[in-house]
């Protein structure tokens, strides 16, 4: 059965297309491209990406436009039944923003903007995003981000660990993101944010293909689900 | 009615931008200063009729995060 999945595109999105390559590169098919105003998703997805870039020039807070859109409604609707989202870079401050995942993006520590390929360690292999990695693996993942400093209170970073819903850390800490935190997923593990771009690691010629084992992973899980 | 919302980041939150501005001053020859935070101030005109709770949830839903950020309402009248 076709993997059907779908890139939604905020205005000041930038990524939309890596992302859709790469969901295409490793499922053979086409992502949907859903625009922010679109009212509806279509039926029966299997994955919905949200892409890094801006969205509605990330007025008031990164992402906290976009959480509000039309579009996002039905993103967590289709959340809440279980669907698979991945929030990458802007994606992860709209899922933040729109309170499908705990804490919030902030300014980096340094108020640089950053933008390299770093290492982070997989801290869990339980959910369809990272099941594709081993326990402890480091990947080399790009990064590029003003606002990655993951901030949440202690209770609610003590309950992320404990839960096991950090799924990736920095191995060195590049944005003063509490307990080096990359990326986390919802308490269901349905939903995933990272700040550093997956989408950016399928393809050797561009650097290299760490990313590919979350698509590749999630892609195997529904196919088994 | 004229409202006012004062957001500023919660204690304890670090203030990156607070910090530099900090540095800045401290460059500037102003050594008194022990510390910098920068909030956001958002203007409001609203029907006269508001109740408070609107004005609160639209402060909880989208004028400020609470995960890091306090707000403030005035009443300018």
């Amino acid at each position: 059965m076709a993997f059907r999945s779908a890139v939604i595109t905020f205005p000041g999105s930038n990524c939309d297309r890596d992302m859709a390559v790469a969901l295409e590169q490793v499922s053979g098919t086409a992502p949907v491209r859903i625009w922010h105003g679109d009212a509806e998703l279509p039926e029966g997805l299997d994955f919905i990406a949200l892409p890094g870039g801006f969205s509605y020039g990330d007025y008031l807070r990164s992402g906290a436009m976009a959480a509000n859109s039309p579009i996002m409604r039905e993103v967590v609707r289709a959340a809440g039944r279980g669907v698979p989202v991945l929030g990458v870079c802007n994606g992860f401050q709209v899922l933040a923003e729109a309170r499908l995942l705990p804490g919030a993006l902030m300014r980096n520590a340094s108020q640089h903007f950053i933008c390299r390929t770093v290492s982070l360690k997989v801290e869990t292999t339980q959910s369809i995003f990272t099941q594709g990695y081993e326990a402890g693996q480091e990947i080399r993942i790009p990064v590029a981000h003003h606002d990655g400093n993951y901030f949440a209170d202690e209770d609610t970073l003590d309950r992320l660990e404990g839960e096991g819903r950090v799924a990736f850390r920095y191995v060195e800490n590049c944005n003063g993101s509490r307990r080096d935190i990359a990326g986390i997923l919802n308490k269901a593990g349905n939903v995933l944010g990272m700040m550093p771009h997956p989408e950016r690691a399928v393809d050797a010629a561009h650097g290299g293909t760490d990313g590919l084992a979350l698509f590749d992973g999630a892609m195997r899980a529904l196919a088994n689900a | 009615m004229k409202i006012r919302v004062l957001v500023s980041l919660k204690p304890g939150v670090l203030d990156p931008q607070g910090r530099a501005v900090h540095h800045a001053l401290e460059g500037l020859g102003f050594q008194s200063v022990d510390d910098v935070r920068i909030g956001r101030t958002v203007e409001l005109d609203v029907a006269d009729d508001t109740s408070d709770e609107a004005l609160t949830d639209m402060c909880e839903k989208l004028l400020a995060n609470t995960v890091i950020e306090n707000y403030k309402i005035e009443k300018l009248g």
